[in-house]
C-alpha cells in the first residue's frame, strides 16, 4: 500500500497540453477519483501513474520513493483497463497466474493465490474458460482478479465499467467497492460518470480542459462547487448570471430581474463573472402563495415522470429564465398540472454564488 | 533524452534499416547508377538511347505493356465484376459451391498456367484441334498466341483480384443504405447507380491499380507466348541475356518509376478513408431466384464457367502421366502411366529441383517470418521518425517486378559488397533465397500488420502494468496473437516462392535451379509431360498449403492480395 504524490505534473503532447500544474496527494488506503468529461487529463493523468507515459514536467511518488521515470513494469501498479485488455489467447487462469508467473512465484503459490482472488471475484467456476466465452461482468471481473492477485501498492481503474450495461453497472460498483474495502488498496478510479464518483469515493478531484477544477469529498463537491463547471458537472443544477452590487451589497439577477438573498451574504470571491446554482431539488414549489426572500411567480412548462422523481421546468414570469424543479414521487395528487401558475421559492441558504470557470 | 521505450525502438529498427537499406535500396541504386553509365562512364546515353529514335524497340515496349496492361484490367473487370455481384447478391444451386471454383485460378503458378493455355488453346493445342476433327474442319478454327494469348491468360489469371476485392466490398456495403435510398424513392437502377456503385469505387480503383501493376510485371505470360512481340518486362531479360547490363538497368529504371508511382498513388488513395462505411458489414442479403428457368440458366453457365476455369487444372493433371518421348507428332497423346512421377523419386537429376525449390523457398520465408514479424512490430506498435519512409521501402519489393527485382541483385551483388559479406554473390546458391526473400518481405509484413493493427495497445499495457518486461510481453502476449497473421502471410510466402519464375530466370544456376526452370527445360525438351508432373506437384503443394492456412488459421483467400 502507498500513498500518491503528484507534484507540479505537467503533461504536453506536442503543443498540445494535456495536463497543467497538477498538484495533488492521495492517502494510503483511499478510494480517489477522477472525474471529468473527456479529453478532460483525467486519463492522462491515470496513465502518468502507471508509468506509460512520463510527465513533462513534475514529479510523481508513490510513499516517499521517486516513480516520476519508472518504467511500468516496475511500478508494483495493478491496472483494469477500460476494454479490460484481457490476453485473447490464454484461460481465466492463464490470465490471473499472468502477474505471478512473471514474479517468477512457485506453482503451488500460484495456484492457490489465483484460485483465492477468483473466490473472491465469484469465478471460481470459471477458472478454466477461454476469457472470450465470459459475458462483459465477468470479463470485468477476471480484470479486476488478475490486478488484484499480485498485490499491487495501487488499483488503477480506467473507465472500468463504461462498457457495460445499466443494471450490471450497479452491481459491479458495489462489487468494486466490497473488495477495495476487503484488500484495502490505494485506488484511483477514471470516471466521467458522476454518480460512480460521487457513490464511491472517499475524495474526487474534477478534472476539465487539463485543470484540476476541485479535490474534496463527495458532499463537498456536491453541495459547495467552486465553479460553475463543477457545479454543472456534478449533478442537475439551475444556472443564473448573477452580479455583486457593491453600493447596495445585494447580489443582482438580470435575468429574474430582482436582488437575490444568498446565505452567506458575501461573495467569496468579488473579481470577475460570477453565477447562482441552486440545485432542482431545493427548490420550494407550491400552488398556494409563499413568503420570504427570492419568491417567483411561474407557470409549469412541462412535467416529465422517471419513476422515482418528477421534474417540472417552469417559466419565471416577465423573464427567460425556466427553472427545473426536482421532487421525489408522491403519488399522482401531488404532481404539478401543465399550465398551472405556481410560486416557486430559492432558499437562501441552498443558493450558492460561484465564480464563473475561466474559458480556455 | 534517450529513455528506455526509445532505446527499444532504437533496437528493433538497427537490424530492420540494415537489411532493407542492403537489399533493397542499395539494389535499386546500383541499377540506377548502372543505368547511367557506358563503358564506366557516367552519361545520358542509355535513356537517349531507349527513347530516341535509334532504338524503337524499347519505346514500342513500353507501349505495348502499358496497351496490354490496360486492356488486361478491363477484361478482368468485365469478368470479375458481374461474377462478384451475382454470387454476393444471388442464390441459386450451388452457389457457394461455385464461388469457390472462382478463385481456382490463383493455384495456378504463373508459368503453370501459361503452359497450360498453350497445351489447350495454342496452335497445336487440344481444344482447337478436337474442334477441328469433330467437325471436320481443314484448319484449327481458332487458336491463341501473341497479344490475344496474353490477354486470355492476363484475364483468366488476373479476374479474382476483381472478383475478391469487389466481392468483400460488397459485403461491406450495408444493405439499409440500399434499403433507405429504396425507401426514399429510388429505383433499382438508380439504388445501384447513386448508391451501390461509388461506395463500391473504392474497391474497383484498388482493384484496377493492382491489375496494371501486375499485368505490367507480368512475365511467364509474354515470355512463353509473345513470339516477335516486345513488352518491357520481358525486354529487361533479353538485355540481360545478350550481355547488355546498362540497358538492362535503364529498362529496370523506367519499369521501376511507373511501378513505384503506382504503389505511392495507391497509397494514397487507401489514406483516403472518406468511404468508410458507418456501422459495421452486416452480411450481404441474397435474393433467391425463383425463375425456375433463370436458375437453370444460371446454373448450367455456372457449369460451363467452372469447365473453363478448371480445364488448365485438368489438362495439366492428365498431360502429367504422358511419359516421355510418346507424344511428338500425334494430335492427341496415346499412351498414360506413372513413369514421370516414378523418374521424380528415382532420378535425383529430376528430384533435385523439387529440392531446391523446397530448400530455397523454406529457408527464404524463414527469414520472412522473422523479419516481417519485427519489421511489422515496429511499423505498427513503435513511433518513429521516418516511419512512412520505412514503410514505403518494405513496400517496394512488392511494388517492383519480378523481373526488376531480379536485375537490381545482380547489379548489386555481381561484386564483393559488405552485404553480402565481401563475397559475389550472383552465380551462387545463395542468390536465389535471397531474392526469394526480398520479393515476399511486404506479403508477410502486411499480413502481420493487418493482424496487428487490431490489437489494442492496452493488452501490451495490461502485461507491463503486471510487471512484464518487453521481451517476455512480445514473447508470451503479442507473439501468441498475431502468430496466425504472420503464418498465413508465410505460407503464402512459400506458396509463391515455390512457383517463381522471373526471379528464378534471371538468377539460376546449375546448383540450385527450381522446379520453374527445370519445366522451362523440360519444356525446351518437348518433353510435355514431365513438365506436367512438375507443375502438378507446385500445383500440389500450393493447394495443401492453401488449405492448411484456411483450415487452422482461418485464412480468406482474398487476405492473400
Amino acid at each position: 500500500m502507498s500513498s500518491v504524490t503528484l507534484s507540479n505534473i505537467t503533461k504536453r503532447f506536442g503543443n498540445f497540453t494535456a495536463v497543467k500544474d497538477l498538484d495533488l496527494v492521495i492517502e494510503e488506503g483511499e478510494f480517489f477519483t477522477f472525474l471529468g468529461p473527456s479529453g478532460c487529463g483525467k486519463t492522462t493523468t491515470l496513465r502518468m501513474i502507471a508509468g506509460f507515459y512520463y510527465p513533462s514536467e513534475g514529479k510523481v511518488k508513490f510513499n516517499e520513493k521517486d516513480m516520476t521515470t519508472v518504467s511500468p513494469e516496475n511500478r508494483n501498479t495493478g491496472m483494469v483497463f477500460q476494454n479490460y485488455a484481457l490476453f485473447p489467447h490464454m484461460t481465466v487462469y492463464e490470465n490471473v497466474a499472468f502477474g505471478l508467473k512473471v514474479r517468477k512465484k512457485k506453482k503451488a503459490e500460484i495456484k492457490k493465490r489465483v484460485e483465492d482472488v477468483l473466490e473472491k471475484v465469484r469465478l471460481k467456476p470459471f477458472i478454466d474458460r477461454q476469457v472470450s466465452q465470459l459475458s462483459g461482468g465477468q470479463q470485468q471481473r477476471v480484470a479486476l482478479a488478475r490486478a488484484l492477485v499480485i498485490e499491487p501498492d495501487i488499483l488503477l481503474l480506467d473507465e472500468p465499467l463504461s462498457n457495460l450495461d445499466a443494471r450490471l453497472r450497479d452491481e459491479m460498483r458495489n462489487e468494486i467497492l466490497r473488495l477495495q474495502r476487503e484488500y484495502g488498496i490505494t485506488t484511483i478510479y477514471v470516471t466521467h460518470d458522476q454518480v460512480e464518483a460521487l457513490t464511491m469515493s472517499d475524495r474526487i478531484a474534477v478534472f476539465n480542459v487539463g485543470n484540476c477544477q476541485q479535490i474534496g469529498t463527495p458532499t463537498e463537491i456536491y453541495n459547495q462547487p467552486v465553479n460553475d463547471f463543477v457545479a454543472e458537472f456534478i449533478g442537475e443544477t439551475n444556472l443564473l448570471d448573477v452580479d455583486w452590487k457593491e453600493d447596495k451589497e445585494e447580489f443582482y439577477s438580470e435575468g429574474l430581474n430582482k436582488s437575490i438573498a444568498v446565505i452567506p451574504p458575501e461573495p467569496e470571491m468579488s473579481e470577475g463573472p460570477l453565477k447562482m446554482s441552486i440545485r432542482p431539488e431545493a427548490i420550494q414549489v407550491s400552488e398556494e402563495e409563499l413568503s420570504g426572500p427570492n419568491v417567483f411567480l411561474g407557470n409549469v412548462q412541462l412535467v416529465q415522470f422517471t419513476g422515482e422523481a418528477v421534474h417540472s421546468f417552469i417559466a419565471i414570469h416577465e423573464s427567460d429564465v425556466t427553472l427545473k424543479v426536482t421532487d421525489l414521487n408522491k403519488g399522482p395528487s401531488t404532481y404539478l398540472k401543465e399550465n398551472a401558475q405556481v410560486y416557486v421559492q430559492l432558499p437562501p441558504s441552498q443558493v450558492r454564488v460561484v465564480p464563473k470557470a475561466k474559458k480556455e | 533524452m534517450l529513455n528506455a521505450e526509445k532505446r527499444k525502438t532504437l533496437f528493433l529498427l538497427i537490424p530492420i534499416v540494415l537489411i532493407l537499406v542492403g537489399y533493397v535500396l542499395y539494389p535499386s541504386i546500383e541499377t540506377l547508377l548502372e543505368s547511367f553509365k557506358r563503358n564506366g562512364a557516367m552519361t545520358l546515353q542509355n535513356y537517349i538511347d531507349f527513347f530516341g529514335p535509334k532504338a524503337q524497340s524499347n519505346l514500342e515496349a513500353l507501349w505495348n505493356s502499358v496497351y496490354i496492361s490496360l486492356l488486361s484490367v478491363l477484361l478482368s473487370a468485365c469478368i470479375g465484376i458481374p461474377l462478384a455481384f451475382i454470387f454476393t447478391r444471388y442464390d441459386f444451386p450451388g452457389r457457394s459451391f461455385f464461388s469457390g471454383i472462382a478463385i481456382m485460378p490463383i493455384v495456378l503458378p504463373s508459368l503453370v498456367g501459361v503452359m497450360a493455355f498453350m497445351w489447350l488453346y495454342g496452335e497445336v493445342g487440344l481444344v482447337p484441334s478436337a474442334i477441328r476433327d469433330i467437325f471436320g474442319l481443314e484448319e484449327v478454327p481458332f487458336s491463341i498466341g501473341g497479344v490475344s494469348g496474353i490477354l486470355i491468360v492476363h484475364a483468366y489469371t488476373m479476374y479474382p483480384y476483381f472478383y475478391m476485392t469487389v466481392s468483400s466490398a460488397l459485403n461491406n456495403v450495408d444493405p439499409s443504405l440500399e434499403e433507405s435510398a429504396a425507401n426514399l424513392g429510388s429505383s433499382r437502377f438508380g439504388v445501384f447507380w447513386k448508391v451501390t456503385f461509388p461506395l463500391l469505387t473504392p474497391a474497383l480503383v484498388a482493384a484496377s491499380l493492382l491489375v496494371f501493376m501486375v499485368s505490367m510485371a507480368s512475365f511467364s505470360a509474354p515470355f512463353l507466348l509473345a513470339g516477335g512481340y516486345r513488352v518491357l518486362s520481358l525486354q529487361i531479360y533479353f538485355s540481360k541475356i545478350n550481355g547488355n547490363l546498362e540497358m538492362a538497368a535503364t529498362q529496370s529504371v523506367i519499369l521501376s518509376i511507373i511501378s513505384i508511382s503506382f504503389l505511392l498513388f495507391m497509397r494514397w488513395f487507401q489514406g483516403r478513408k472518406d468511404y468508410r462505411m458507418g456501422t459495421k458489414g452486416i452480411g450481404a442479403h441474397r435474393s433467391e431466384v425463383s425463375n425456375p428457368l433463370l436458375k437453370w440458366i444460371m446454373v448450367s453457365l455456372g457449369v460451363v464457367a467452372m469447365i473453363v476455369l478448371l480445364l488448365p487444372h485438368v489438362v495439366l493433371a492428365i498431360l502429367s502421366f504422358v511419359p516421355e518421348g510418346s507424344w511428338t507428332w500425334q494430335t492427341y497423346p496415346t499412351s498414360f502411366n506413372f513413369e514421370n512421377y516414378r523418374l521424380l523419386f528415382e532420378d535425383p537429376n529430376i528430384w533435385d529441383p523439387v529440392r531446391n525449390s523446397l530448400f530455397m523457398a523454406f529457408v527464404a520465408c524463414l527469414g520472412c517470418f522473422v523479419f516481417g514479424m519485427i519489421t511489422s512490430y515496429a511499423l505498427v506498435k513503435r513511433k518513429f521518425i521516418g516511419k512512412n519512409l520505412l514503410d514505403i521501402l518494405v513496400m517496394i519489393p512488392w511494388a517492383l517486378p519480378a523481373t526488376v527485382v531480379g536485375m537490381n541483385l545482380i547489379l548489386a551483388f555481381n561484386k564483393e559488397t559488405p552485404f553480402s559479406f565481401g563475397q559475389v554473390l550472383v552465380g551462387t546458391y545463395w542468390i536465389l533465397p535471397l531474392a526469394y526473400f526480398v520479393r515476399f518481405i511486404p506479403l508477410v509484413v502486411r499480413s502481420t500488420s493487418a493482424v496487428l493493427e487490431q490489437l489494442d495497445d492496452s493488452i501490451e499495457e495490461a502485461a507491463q502494468s503486471l510487471g512484464a518486461k518487453w521481451f517476455y510481453t512480445f514473447r508470451r502476449v503479442v507473439l501468441p496473437i498475431i502468430m496466425p497473421g504472420v503464418l498465413s502471410g508465410t505460407l503464402l510466402a512459400f506458396v509463391q516462392a515455390v512457383g517463381e519464375f522471373p526471379t528464378s530466370v534471371l538468377l539460376y544456376t546449375l546448383d540450385n535451379r527450381p522446379i520453374s526452370i527445370e519445366i522451362m527445360n523440360q519444356l525446351r525438351l518437348f518433353n510435355l509431360g514431365q513438365a506436367a508432373a512438375f507443375g502438378m506437384i507446385q500445383v500440389g503443394l500450393i493447394a495443401i498449403v492453401m488449405i492448411i492456412s484456411y483450415k487452422f488459421f482461418g485464412v480468406k483467400s482474398e487476405n492473400t492480395l
